[in-house]
């Protein structure tokens, strides 16, 4: 035991440069196939840095193309109880069975950032706010789309009564299943964006994110993050789980 | 490349050995979508392969960007060159009347005829002239693509352009007319290359623009 405690210890910070550096390198790895390498015939193996950059410039400039189309105006669809999928898939970067159960009687809601009241909030709390409730289609990156029916707080609704900086540029939120992800402001401020308390139905409806879940009409699935426990008001870009590996940041429907 | 020089005034109508079939907009259009056309198809299969609508998947080797999210960044970048050099080469189309010369009128009869001589191998190819069948499959196909852009944009942007998804019947349907407009473009493809395999004098134009000085004096 002696032996191994006497290793220096390292703290996720001090390597957090040196992760996020193997992790591009993973991304690229991953992006240039075979398919990839026939198709850039003739550039030098010292040009992968290159393709990869363009790859992310063409995303950011997505984002922003995205986020100056978006309407905040413009609602998704509603569907009727009729259309729900049942059952409603299970989908994470995990499988069903590792999903967490959380206990709602000692849950709470953290808040940090750019927030005037930053006390934790209990579920009894929130269902104490005004609630909503829609069915709407859920639509994955991956292609496929499924309609749910979710109930809870308008996310503006909770975002005013925290006094949230509504200038800020993110939200972001931190997740028991340790899911991280982001959305902008205008989005989170979306009639129909909703901080969903019920879920769909189903054998087992907390393994949709119980207790606490963002659901964001306007977005593909993973920018809707289940089991959150902790919600961050920022203008430093805080990123995402997947996002960080690749996927478009927007990702606006 | 440095030989895409602009075409000489009346080089077009006069039957000169180095005469241009094949404008220069046409040529630079032509490949920059068939590139853009390669990177969409092959990104666009390894998108399908993560939730395949049909009871099969691409071959991993035929597809770009290695995972999903490479191969998303592939599609929404290669989406701009398709669509930028699109509506330039359809500007062009419509303002040097390409279209109205070389793909009109497309008559039914015309096509009988011509698709009757192209079975059975009697359709003569003629540089610079679009038989109807031609016809047929260029439009048609700029028609296709235009289907795979506004598919694409329907199940992109369900929410801020729910009007153009409703008109392709919603998400899932919209979906599903993406995949068919793709496999209309490859069905092109597959024709458009077996055509220049068995009619390989016409690859060089699509370079130089200019038909080969031998089959010009065959032709008179």
């Amino acid at each position: 035991m002696s032996l191994f405690t006497r290793k220096k210890s390292v703290s996720l910070s001090a390597i957090k440069p040196e992760l996020q550096r193997i992790e591009r390198r993973f991304f690229l790895k991953q992006s240039l196939s075979l398919g990839a390498l026939t198709m850039l015939a003739g550039c030098k193996l010292g040009d992968e840095g290159a393709v990869e950059s363009v790859l992310k410039t063409m995303s950011s400039w997505n984002d922003g193309v995205q986020a100056a189309i978006f309407n905040s105006s413009a609602l998704a669809k509603t569907y009727t109880s009729a259309d729900i999928t049942r059952p409603f898939p299970f989908n994470a970067y995990y499988s069903e069975s590792r999903a967490p159960i959380i206990d709602g009687d000692t849950y709470k809601l953290e808040l940090s950032g750019l927030i005037s009241d930053k006390k934790s909030w209990t579920i009894p709390e929130l269902r104490q706010l005004p609630q909503a409730s829609q069915i709407t289609r859920h639509i994955c990156v991956e292609g496929w789309s499924a309609i749910g029916q979710w109930g809870g707080v308008p996310f503006k609704t909770f975002l005013e009564r925290i006094g949230a900086n509504m200038k800020a540029k993110y939200v972001g939120f931190r997740c028991a299943d340790d899911y991280y992800t982001s959305i902008d402001m205008a989005t989170a401020l979306h009639p129909q964006t909703l901080l969903a308390l019920d879920f769909p139905e189903g054998p087992n409806p907390k393994k949709y994110g119980y207790p606490v879940k963002l659901r964001v009409p306007t977005k593909l699935g993973f920018k809707n993050p289940k089991f959150i426990t902790a919600i961050l008001v920022t203008n430093d870009y805080p990123g995402g789980y997947w996002e960080d590996q690749g996927y478009n940041w927007f990702s606006g429907s | 490349m440095d030989r895409m020089t602009t075409p000489r005034a009346g080089s077009i109508a006069d039957d000169k050995p180095d005469k241009i079939i094949h404008p220069v907009m046409v040529r630079i259009t032509h490949w920059i979508n068939a590139i853009a056309i390669v990177m969409m198809v092959m990104s666009g299969w390894r998108i399908y392969n993560a939730s395949p609508l049909f009871d099969f998947r691409f071959p991993s080797e035929l597809t770009l960007g290695g995972w999903l999210g490479g191969a998303i960044a592939w599609h929404f970048a290669a989406m701009w060159l398709l669509v930028i050099n699109g509506a330039v080469y359809l500007g062009y189309g419509l303002y040097s009347e390409h279209f109205k010369k070389d793909f009109l009128p497309l008559r039914i009869a015309d096509l009988i005829a011509d698709t009757r001589a192209a079975l059975t191998f009697k359709l003569d190819h003629e540089s610079g002239h679009y038989n109807s069948v031609q016809r047929l499959l260029y439009l048609g196909v700029i028609g296709v693509i235009l289907l795979v852009v506004l598919s694409g944009l329907a199940i992109w942007k369900p929410v801020q352009l729910y009007y153009l998804t409703s008109l392709l019947g919603g998400y899932e349907i919209a979906r599903h007319v993406h995949f068919f407009a793709m496999s209309g473009i490859v069905a092109f493809v597959l024709v458009h290359l077996t055509l220049v395999i068995l009619v390989p004098k016409t690859l060089p134009p699509m370079f130089t623009g200019r038909a080969y000085r031998k089959e010009m004096e065959s032709q008179t």
